[in-house]
């Protein structure tokens, strides 16, 4: 197992390399430069300017040259500074957003596993009944909504109307001011509606998926084995069934931890959240190759690790995996 | 289970009943204030909240280019002179100014008893650094070009600053309207790297507190101001990307000012109780849209051709489609109602007939009778491309392509994301006609949009328009001084603009900023309304912010 596990994270290194070449070239080769967001339609900046930035980035090298420094950079853990005005570190800047995006990403997540394993499991167990039906409707309004629009008329009739939610933003203007159980209650308050909204999307998927699982498992011969010995139905559900079903889950989790980090830029901006979605939007948008680098590298690795994690408690979970 | 979701749908059906009811009958508790305004008097405190869809990049103001710095930047920073609310210069820095008689030298001399917000007292120094800091090749700013035209520059005593440049040079007094920069704080520092450039010290009207990025910057009055410190306790920057949630964030009350879009203005904000809170301003923009044509298609060589589109083109119809009537007709590059303006110059009124004359003349007939026009067998076809995430270039842009349809040219519009589009399309000069807009500078100088030496790759006269007696106008204007001479160089280029149309002026679009009614002394001006924000004030009883 160990060996296993070491030569896993050993070939993730020319993995991640080869991920990292194709994203610089990929972004590379996009039309437009860091340059021209201060440059471009601009009749105060001159051609020598653009020259002298170009310059200063490095943008004047060979793109090979520049992937080297990138990654000799990289391997002593610097992501370099940001290409943009600011010229702050790439690291700080995606440290700064980070905990908000992951925050709503794992209540959202959470919230969804709760709602979405329920319905899944009954509406399996009542498969074609009127809650089944209703469920899947309902779930597939979620998914088919947009969420720009759904966010909107929340935050038009319980915010503006109602007032009983404040419309966008983390905290309140006076957040500074308020007690340490305020200030919490402050950011629970600005959570509810856009952790209310990214989940209801996703409810679709998980449920879903739990429903299927748990009808391949009840068609096994070992739920009939074990109804046939007599056991309660509570049981046959609860310990057979369910446990069989929920394995496949881990893998679905596993997949979702580079997505912790990833933001929507539509969400984030209807919301006015300062999260990692639209720091990357931004970014992409005045072609920030070290920051865009940076995002990326980071989506990578996390990717990798999860699938390491769903891979080693796929096997920690089902011993028909471990001990092959 | 069952219930519970039984509960959720209903609920949620019930919501969106709510929501489409209450559309109507929207209320708010009435502001007990508003009768009392008249006794108001000037008061400090309270916090103003402005919207603002972008974060800031950098406050140090050489050092960035983009709308919302400088705005923060400018309550922060002063300059030496500034336009005052009629769009004259007045000395801000600077008490007064000579300038030489042969328009070469100006010598500024300085306010006495400024300091910076750190108590360090502000003298010439500050200035000759700031201008060192400006052509300095390893100072990233997109601002040197102006500054390399200054022949020497010295700071003879504490209070006196003097530039000399070699030829006279129009702009030269304001672009001495650049932010000083403290010397003691940046002297040897990279000043990339300096902590300036996220929290400023400067000399203006407001300190700088703190900045969330992504999320609100906080500026607090400089009590000891030079000009008088400012009412407004605090002012706060929210960034918020969405207009739309800006829009809702205003009517809950989480904002005190922003800027409408012509939607908002004029179909979502005539409500009284919207009107009890909050007060609408509309004003023209430094801004046109224009319709530009590639000289180097044969197509567009004829200006026969160019203004019979323009006869073809229906501006009051652009104006009430795509602005909602809040905007105004564009004759030139100059804004409606400055002084460089001219508006006797010929105009293009609706007369598709007249169009169509024209086109035939240049010989642009329907030979054969399909509803398009050709010449020598080829059809009359071009593309306008515009850049995406402007809907309203988009709007005229199909507004247009109907009434050139009406005259027999067919039109395909394209819609290109920013970079590709200057690099594909504009700068190879890789398109027949753009739909494109300008924001109008205070200095008339228009060298480096019109000027025949400027069509190179990249260059900003892309359309390549190229005409001697303009090159000559533009060299003149910019080493004139004398405003009258000036707006007789620049109305005589605004003529042959207008006879030439290598652009066909669309239209000025209106600014549309709200401000809640809680702000008094609020004053409209040709420069806006933000000339006198020291002024602004919230009478006591009215104070929504405590502290």
């Amino acid at each position: 197992m160990l060996f296993y596990l070491l030569k896993r994270v050993l070939l993730m290194l020319p993995l991640l390399l080869g991920i990292t070449l194709i994203s610089f070239t990929v972004i590379h080769l996009a039309p437009g430069e860091p340059t021209d967001l201060q440059t471009e339609m601009n009749p105060e900046a001159g051609v020598e300017f653009k020259e002298r930035l170009r310059n200063q980035y490095g943008l004047d090298q060979p793109l090979l040259v520049q992937y080297g420094t990138w990654v000799k950079r990289l391997a002593t853990l610097d992501f370099g500074h940001s290409f943009s005005q600011d010229r702050r570190p790439v690291w700080d800047k995606i440290v700064e957003r980070l905990p908000v995006t992951v925050l709503i990403n794992l209540l959202s997540i959470g919230l969804i596993l709760l709602v979405s394993i329920p319905i899944g499991i009954l509406s399996a167990l009542r498969r074609h009944s009127w809650f089944d039906r209703m469920t899947t409707l309902l779930v597939f309004i979620g998914f088919a909504t947009p969420s720009f629009w759904l966010s909107l008329l929340l935050m038009d009739y319980l915010g503006v109307y109602l007032g009983w939610f404040p419309v966008s933003g983390i905290k309140s203007l006076g957040y500074e001011y308020l007690g340490p159980v305020n200030q919490i209650w402050d950011v629970i308050h600005h959570l509810i509606l856009p952790v209310l909204v990214s989940a209801f999307g996703g409810l679709a998927g998980f449920s879903r998926y739990m429903r299927s699982n748990m009808l391949e498992v009840i068609g096994q011969d070992y739920i009939l084995t074990a109804r046939a010995k007599g056991l309660p139905e509570r049981l046959v559900i609860g310990k057979h069934a369910l446990r069989n079903a929920l394995l496949p889950l881990i893998t679905i989790l596993g997949l979702s931890v580079p997505g912790l980090i990833g933001g929507s830029v539509i969400f984030e901006s209807i919301f006015a959240i300062p999260g990692m979605g639209k720091l990357f939007y931004d970014g992409v948008m005045m072609r920030d190759y070290p920051l865009i680098m940076g995002i990326l590298v980071i989506g990578a690795v996390l990717t990798l690790i999860g699938n390491l994690l769903a891979d080693v408690g796929y096997a920690l979970a089902d011993p028909r995996i471990r001990n092959r | 289970m069952k219930s519970l979701f039984g509960l959720r749908l209903g609920g949620w059906l019930v919501f969106v009943l709510l929501v489409l009811l209450s559309v109507g009958c929207r209320q708010h508790e009435a502001d007990p204030s508003v009768s009392e305004r008249l006794s108001a008097r000037p008061e400090a405190g309270d916090t103003i909240i402005m919207g603002t869809i972008g974060d800031a990049s950098n406050l140090l103001p050489m050092l960035a280019s983009d709308a919302s710095s400088s705005e923060v930047a400018g309550l922060v920073y002063n300059g030496l002179v500034r336009y005052d609310k009629n769009l004259q210069i007045e000395g801000e820095l600077a008490e007064s100014w000579e300038l030489s008689d042969d328009g070469c030298e100006i010598i500024f001399h300085l306010r006495h008893g400024v300091s910076w917000h750190d108590g360090v007292p502000f003298t010439s120094a500050d200035v000759l650094f700031t201008y060192q800091l400006m052509i300095d090749p390893k100072t990233p700013t997109a601002y040197a070009e102006r500054y390399k035209q200054v022949s020497a520059a010295s700071a003879p005593d504490p209070y006196t600053f003097c530039v000399h440049y070699d030829k006279p040079l129009a702009s030269a007094l304001i672009s001495w309207s650049l932010g000083i920069c403290p010397k003691h704080l940046l002297e040897g520092q990279d000043v990339t790297a300096s902590p300036l450039n996220r929290s400023p010290v400067g000399t203006g009207p407001f300190r700088f507190v703190t900045w969330q990025p992504g999320e609100k910057i906080v500026l607090e009055r400089n009590p000891d101001y030079f000009e008088g410190a400012p009412w407004i306790q605090r002012v706060v920057y929210r960034i918020i990307p969405d207009l739309t949630t800006m829009f809702l964030e205003l009517q809950s009350g989480g904002l005190d000012q922003m800027g409408l879009t012509p939607l908002q203005y004029a179909r979502q904000t005539d409500g009284p109780a919207f009107r009890r809170r909050f007060s609408k301003y509309r004003y023209p923009a430094f801004a046109y849209t224009y319709l530009g044509y590639n000289l180097h298609k044969p197509m567009f060589q004829d200006k026969r051709v160019r203004q019979a589109i323009s006869h073809a083109i229906n501006q009051q119809e652009l104006i009430d489609g795509v602005l909602l009537g809040l905007g105004q007709p564009a004759t030139g590059p100059y804004k409606p109602g400055s002084w460089p303006y001219n508006g006797q110059v010929k105009r293009y009124d609706y007369n598709p007939q007249r169009a169509r004359e024209l086109l035939a003349q240049a010989g642009w007939q329907d030979a054969d009778g399909d509803g398009w026009l050709e010449r020598e067998g080829k059809p009359f076809s071009f593309t306008i491309v515009t850049n995406q995430g402007n809907d309203q270039r988009i709007k005229a842009g199909e507004i247009i392509q109907r009434r050139l349809q009406e005259v027999g040219i067919k039109v395909q519009l394209r819609v290109i994301e920013w970079a590709s589009f200057l690099k594909e399309f504009i700068h190879p000069g890789n398109f027949e006609a753009t739909l494109l807009g300008w924001t109008v500078p205070m200095d008339p100088d228009g060298y480096n949009v019109w000027h025949s030496s400027k069509t190179g790759k990249g260059q900003l006269n892309f359309i390549s328009f190229k005409n001697e007696r303009v090159d000559e106008l533009l060299e003149l204007g910019r080493r004139t001084l004398g405003r009258a001479q000036r707006k007789k160089i620049y109305a005589e280029f605004q003529q042959i603009l207008a006879e030439e149309v290598p652009y066909t002026f669309l239209f000025v679009p209106d600014s549309l900023p709200v401000v809640a009614r809680r702000f008094h002394g609020i004053e409209e001006a040709p420069a806006g309304i933000m000339h006198n924000f020291i002024h602004w004030y919230v009478p006591k009883d009215q104070q929504k912010f405590l502290r």
